[in-house]
């Protein structure tokens, strides 16, 4: 039900998802902030049930942090830690799986382009992209993508690909989701550029 | 004097003192010579082998020299039986690391490991600790060359340059005055003393120069007994033009033409 993409630029990725936290027929907040800050220069847009969003999202984000304290400030790139991700879900998967997909997004100064997008599933498939989307919101935007995407793109080109996405949801996807948040992870570290609801305010 | 205190490894003795990790300590410097020497473009260990019997069977891998990861080697100094083990945990940490993050281990990550399991045997299990210390050469992106030193207590220091086993203080003292050219920084008075503060600016070597000063100091931990290719083992690392680690022992015949140059060069410095 959730809805999560990214799209990577020249120079970051930006990640999306909606605001939503419901259960059956009922609507919790429409003001969730799904994607979670790993480290001063990677993030994660997470779906999937609440209890695990927020489990897996804090266990992973709280061991990044470990292990700059244990050397010395030594930051991990965002390939090592999507691979750690990806390692995770798969050692949960046959004890106790972390239901959540995930798309993992940061910026490294050695990549060619500064910004890598890692898409995840729960299983611990992982796949580096140019762009991707998990849940039901793949179905309408990864048309779109694949249409608009290219080599080069600037943070407003890779901003406007992901508006267009969240408004072709609003016109034909049959669930609701009115309150989007957008994040961009680029040199200056990770920042949001568009949040429908404050998460803040309740 | 500390007989009632230095039986058991988990007890200090009244001076504060592990008496069983010094005893380790000892056993070491009854152990083959290694050296140690960080240079500009890489890492050189060259280590003393020592012939037991003339009817050993000669052995394809090294007694002291052990590959630990595409990016790692360490040199042995003291018990093999014990190094073994540690080796082994060297090398499970570094492949598990590279599967966990699919990146090479940093290396002090690596040696810190193995520091640490060597610390649990001065603390409790009431098992004694491990006969050995390692010098540690490696490459990390963050880093670059790095060399390390770990003893029995599990204590580990970078280095520019250093020696572990027989004869180690001799080795650390030419060292001191060979290693890097050191050019003090003269005071404006002129020709009077140089003052110990005087900041002293020292260069690393490149890697052939490492080598030569390698076996110059094994020529002097080994009691004036000359330095010959089936006598020691030179090990070098360093990057290819891909930027992989080159692990490289070297043969019969590169030794021996080191060991001429260190020679003609002390041949030269002793007729001035």
């Amino acid at each position: 039900m959730d809805t999560v993409f990214g799209v990577s630029y020249n120079g970051g990725v930006v990640l999306a998802t909606d605001q939503v936290n419901a259960r059956s027929i009922l609507m919790y907040q429409q003001n969730l902030d799904k994607i979670a800050e790993l480290s001063s220069h990677s993030a994660m847009g997470v779906s999937g049930p609440n209890s695990d969003l927020v489990n897996f999202s804090e266990y992973v984000s709280k061991n990044l942090q470990l292990y700059e304290l244990s050397n010395d400030g030594m930051k991990l790139s965002t390939h090592a830690q999507a691979n750690y991700c990806r390692g995770e879900l798969a050692k949960a998967l046959r004890k106790g799986p972390f239901q959540v997909n995930i798309i993992l997004g940061g910026y490294d100064e050695k990549t060619p382009t500064g910004g890598s997008l890692y898409v995840m599933d729960y299983m611990g498939s992982c796949v580096k992209a140019n762009y991707g989307a998990q849940g039901y919101a793949s179905n309408f935007c990864l048309s779109i993508m694949d249409r608009d995407w290219d080599e080069g793109l600037t943070e407003d080109q890779a901003v406007k690909i992901v508006e267009k996405c969240i408004k072709e949801l609003g016109m034909r996807f049959l669930i609701n989701q009115s309150n989007f948040i957008l994040k961009v992870v680029d040199k200056e570290g990770v920042r949001t550029v568009k949040c429908d609801a404050d998460p803040a305010d309740n | 004097m500390a007989r009632r205190y230095d039986s058991s490894t988990t007890t200090f003795s009244p001076e504060g003192r592990l008496h069983q990790v010094e005893y380790a300590i000892e056993a070491i410097n009854n152990a083959g010579t290694s050296v140690g020497i960080l240079a500009k473009d890489g890492v050189v260990m060259c280590s003393e082998k020592k012939i037991t019997s003339g009817l050993l069977a000669p052995s394809r891998t090294s007694e002291k020299t052990y590959k630990l990861c595409p990016h790692a080697t360490c040199s042995v100094a003291g018990l093999t039986a014990d190094a073994n083990i540690l080796i082994d945990q060297a090398r499970l940490r570094a492949g598990r690391y590279a599967y966990q993050y699919q990146e090479p281990v940093p290396i002090e990550n690596l040696v810190e490991h193995v520091c640490n399991y060597k610390q649990a045997y001065t603390q409790y299990g009431g098992l004694r600790p491990f006969g050995v210390a390692f010098l540690f050469a490696g490459y990390d992106e963050m880093h670059g060359f790095q060399l390390y030193q770990s003893d029995p207590s599990g204590n580990y220091s970078g280095w520019k340059a250093t020696v572990i086993g027989a004869n180690n203080q001799a080795g650390k003292s030419l060292l001191k005055t060979d290693y890097g050219t050191s050019k003090k920084v003269e005071e404006e008075g002129g020709d009077e003393m140089k003052t110990d503060d005087a900041p002293e600016v020292i260069e690393m070597p490149d890697l052939a120069e490492a080598c030569r000063l390698a076996v110059k100091v094994l020529n002097k931990t080994m009691d004036g007994a000359v330095a010959s290719p089936d006598k020691l083992e030179l090990f070098t690392m360093s990057l290819d033009e891909d930027g992989n680690c080159v692990h490289k022992i070297l043969t019969e015949e590169e030794a021996k033409a080191v060991i001429e140059e260190v020679d003609a060069e002390t041949a030269a410095a002793g007729d001035t």
